[in-house]
C-alpha cells in the first residue's frame, strides 16, 4: 500500500532516466566497426557497409533506448534516426553532381572559356561564349514573356476567376505541367515551319517552346503565393475607397513580390537547363549569333550535349568543353537562386 | 462632415441563405451607435452593408434601402468605391498594410489611388491623422518605421489614424478592440468619445459594459436559431436599451440572463 502512495506521488519526475549525450555516436562508432567486422569476412564494399552500418544502428539505439527511455523516448529516436538518414540519403546525389561538375569542369573554366567561340577553332582552345550568350538570350525572351502571362494569369484566377472559365483555365495550366518539354519543342517547331518553311531554326522558335514549359510553374507558385495574402489586407485596402484593381497591384501584389521573385527564379532555373526543346527548335552553331530572330543559336545544354556526343579531335578537349559548359549551368542557376534571395530580402515586408 | 442613416427593410443575403432580415433603423449624426446582440446574429454583416464591404465576398447581396443624407448608397448610379470613402471602416483584427511604414500607412488611402500630395501636405495629414487617433506621441520618432512592428493597440490606432486619414463622414468599426488588452481598450474608448464630436460613429461589440460606456444609442440584434436570419429587436437610448427594455429577450441579455 505505501508503495503504491509513493510511485502516485512521485510521478517520476526528475527521476526519469536518459541515454547519455554521446549515446547515438557511440552506437554509430559501434554499428560502423562491427558492419566493418562482417564485411572483412563477406568481402567488403561501401553500399554495403553503409547500409548495414545504419540498420545496425537503428536496431542497437531503439533497443537500448527502450530498455532504459521507455517506448515513447524509442519511437522518437527511431524517427529522428530515419528523418537525418532520408536527409543523408537525399544529399548523396546532390554531393556527386556537385563534386563531378566541378572537379571535371574546372579544368576549363578560364578567360578563353568565356571570350571564344568555337567558329573556326579545331582541336584545343576554343571556348562557349556563343552558347553562354544563347542561353542568357533565349531564356531572358523566354522570362520577359513568360512572366507577364503567367503572374497576370495567376491575378485572374486568385482575384477575378469565378466558375467554369476559372476551372478550365486551371485544369490547362495542371496538364501544361506535365508536357514533357520534347512535346513543347516539337509544338514550336511545328507553328513556325507551318509559318516560314521546313529549315526555319531560330532562337525565338526555343523560346515560346520555353515559354509552354515555364508559363505554368510561374502561374502555379504565383497563384500559391497570391493566396497567402491575407483578405484582411484587400478588405482594409477597399474600405480605404480603393478600387479593386489598385488594390491587386499596390496591395496584394506588393505585399507578395519577395514571393514571387522566388518563384520566377525558380521557374528560370527550371527552364534554363532544357535541351531537347532546344535542339529541335533552335538548332546548334559553332559562332556566336546574337539576333534571335535569324538563323541557328548555341546554348549551353545543346553545347554540352554535342561536345560530349559528337566530340572532335582531341577528345579530351571536347569532353573537358562539355563539362565546364555544364558547369558554367549550374554556376547561373546558383546566381539567379541568390539574385532571388537578395530581392525577396529587400521586398518582404518588415517589421523593425 | 457627418451624416445621418437611414435604413428600411434591409434583407442581407450570402447567396440564397438571408442572413439579416428586415432592419430598419435611424443613425444619428456626431454619435456613437453600438450593436449588441450574440454571435452569429448579423450585427457585422448589417454593419458591413452600410458602406457596401458585404459585397467584396462572392454571392453576397443586399435587397432595401440605406440612404445618406437623401442619396440611396444602393442605387444603380452609386459607385461602391465612392461610398467606402465616404464611410471609413475599422475591423476586429489589426490590419495595417505589412510592407508600409506608419507614415506610409497612414497616407494609404491617397498613396493608394495615386493622389498627388506635396511633402509638406503629407506631413501635415500624417500628424493630424495620427494626433486625431491618439497615437502621434508614441510614434512621432519612427514614423518611416513598419506599421506591423507596433503592438496590437497601437496598430488599431494606427488602423482609425488610416481610417480618418481618407476624411470619412461615417466611421464604422467591427468589434475594434476584441483583439486588445483593457488598457488599449480604454485608449480606443477615450478616442470614440473624442472622434464623435466630428464623425458619425457606429461600433459593433460583444462587450456590454464597452456598449454602455461609449455609446447614445444601441440596437440589440438577436437569432431565432440556426440557419434562421438575424433581426434588429430593438434600439434605442443606450440607457433605456440597458436599464428599461420593451423587449423580454433585450432584457435577458443585457442583464446576463440570455439563453
Amino acid at each position: 500500500m505505501s508503495q503504491l502512495t509513493t510511485s502516485g506521488s512521485g510521478l517520476g519526475l526528475g527521476h526519469s532516466r536518459h541515454l547519455p549525450t554521446w549515446a547515438p555516436y557511440g552506437v554509430l562508432v559501434l554499428a560502423a566497426a562491427f558492419s566493418a567486422a562482417v564485411l572483412a569476412l563477406a568481402g567488403f564494399n561501401l553500399a554495403g557497409f553503409l547500409v548495414l552500418t545504419a540498420i545496425t544502428f537503428m536496431i542497437v539505439l531503439v533497443v537500448a533506448s527502450r530498455a532504459v527511455e521507455g517506448p515513447r523516448k524509442a519511437t522518437d529516436r527511431f524517427v529522428t534516426s530515419l528523418v537525418v538518414g532520408s536527409f543523408l540519403l537525399a544529399l548523396v546525389p546532390l554531393i556527386s553532381v556537385a563534386w563531378t561538375v566541378i572537379s571535371r569542369g574546372a579544368a576549363r573554366l578560364d578567360v578563353e572559356f568565356f571570350t571564344f567561340s568555337m567558329r573556326g577553332i579545331v582541336g584545343e582552345g576554343g571556348g562557349a561564349a556563343h552558347a553562354l550568350a544563347g542561353t542568357l538570350i533565349i531564356t531572358a525572351i523566354t522570362t520577359l514573356i513568360s512572366v507577364p502571362i503567367g503572374i497576370l494569369t495567376a491575378v485572374y484566377l486568385v482575384e477575378y476567376g469565378r466558375g467554369s472559365l476559372a476551372r478550365a483555365i486551371t485544369f490547362l495550366v495542371d496538364v501544361m505541367t506535365g508536357i514533357p518539354s520534347i512535346v513543347a519543342g516539337l509544338f514550336a517547331l511545328a507553328l513556325f515551319v507551318l509559318i516560314l518553311g521546313p529549315s526555319a531554326r531560330l532562337g525565338i522558335m526555343g523560346s515560346v517552346a520555353l515559354c509552354v514549359l515555364m508559363i505554368p510553374v510561374v502561374v502555379r507558385s504565383t497563384e500559391e503565393i497570391l493566396r497567402l495574402v491575407p483578405h484582411e489586407l484587400r478588405e482594409a485596402s477597399y474600405a480605404l475607397g480603393v478600387p479593386k484593381w489598385r488594390t491587386v497591384v499596390k496591395v496584394v501584389l506588393r505585399t507578395s513580390v519577395a514571393g514571387i521573385a522566388t518563384g520566377v527564379t525558380l521557374a528560370i532555373a527550371r527552364v534554363i537547363g532544357e535541351t531537347a526543346p532546344l535542339l529541335v527548335t533552335v538548332g546548334f552553331t559553332a559562332a556566336i549569333n546574337y539576333n534571335p530572330f535569324d538563323g541557328r543559336m548555341a546554348t549551353l545544354p545543346t553545347f554540352s550535349w554535342f561536345s560530349y556526343a559528337a566530340p572532335s579531335l582531341p577528345v579530351e578537349a571536347s569532353i573537358d568543353r562539355a563539362w565546364t559548359a555544364a558547369l558554367v549551368l549550374v554556376i547561373l542557376v546558383m546566381a539567379f537562386n541568390l539574385l532571388a534571395r537578395v530581392v525577396s530580402r529587400a521586398f518582404s515586408p518588415k517589421t523593425r | 462632415m457627418s451624416k445621418r442613416i437611414d435604413v428600411s427593410d434591409l434583407n442581407i443575403y450570402y447567396g440564397d441563405f438571408l442572413a439579416v432580415e428586415g432592419v430598419s433603423m435611424a443613425i444619428e449624426p456626431r454619435s456613437v451607435t453600438a450593436f449588441i446582440g450574440p454571435s452569429g446574429c448579423g450585427k457585422s454583416t448589417f454593419l458591413r452593408s452600410l458602406n457596401r464591404m458585404h459585397e467584396v465576398i462572392p454571392g453576397a447581396r443586399v435587397e432595401g434601402k440605406v440612404v445618406m443624407d437623401g442619396q440611396d448608397l444602393y442605387g444603380s448610379d452609386v459607385d461602391p468605391v465612392d461610398v467606402r470613402r465616404t464611410v471609413g471602416m475599422v475591423f476586429q483584427r489589426p490590419n495595417p498594410f505589412p510592407t508600409m511604414s506608419i507614415a506610409e500607412n497612414v497616407l494609404a488611402g491617397a498613396r493608394l489611388n495615386s493622389k498627388r500630395m506635396r511633402k509638406s501636405e503629407a506631413d501635415d495629414l500624417v500628424e493630424s491623422s495620427l494626433q486625431g487617433a491618439n497615437l502621434w506621441n508614441e510614434v512621432k520618432d519612427r514614423l518611416d518605421r513598419p506599421g506591423a512592428g507596433l503592438s496590437g493597440g497601437q496598430q488599431q490606432r494606427l488602423c482609425i489614424a488610416r481610417a480618418i486619414a481618407v476624411k470619412p463622414d461615417v466611421l464604422l468599426m467591427d468589434e475594434p478592440c476584441s483583439a486588445l488588452d483593457p488598457i488599449s481598450t480604454l485608449a480606443i474608448e477615450d478616442l470614440i468619445q473624442k472622434l464623435k464630436s466630428d464623425y458619425t460613429i457606429v461600433i459593433v461589440t460583444h462587450n456590454m459594459q464597452q456598449a454602455s460606456r461609449v455609446s447614445d444609442a444601441t440596437a440589440f440584434f438577436n437569432i431565432a436559431g440556426t440557419g434562421k436570419p438575424g433581426k434588429l429587436i430593438e434600439m434605442a437610448d443606450t440607457a433605456t436599451i440597458f436599464s428599461n427594455p420593451t423587449q423580454k429577450a433585450t432584457e435577458d441579455y443585457v442583464s446576463g440572463r440570455f439563453g
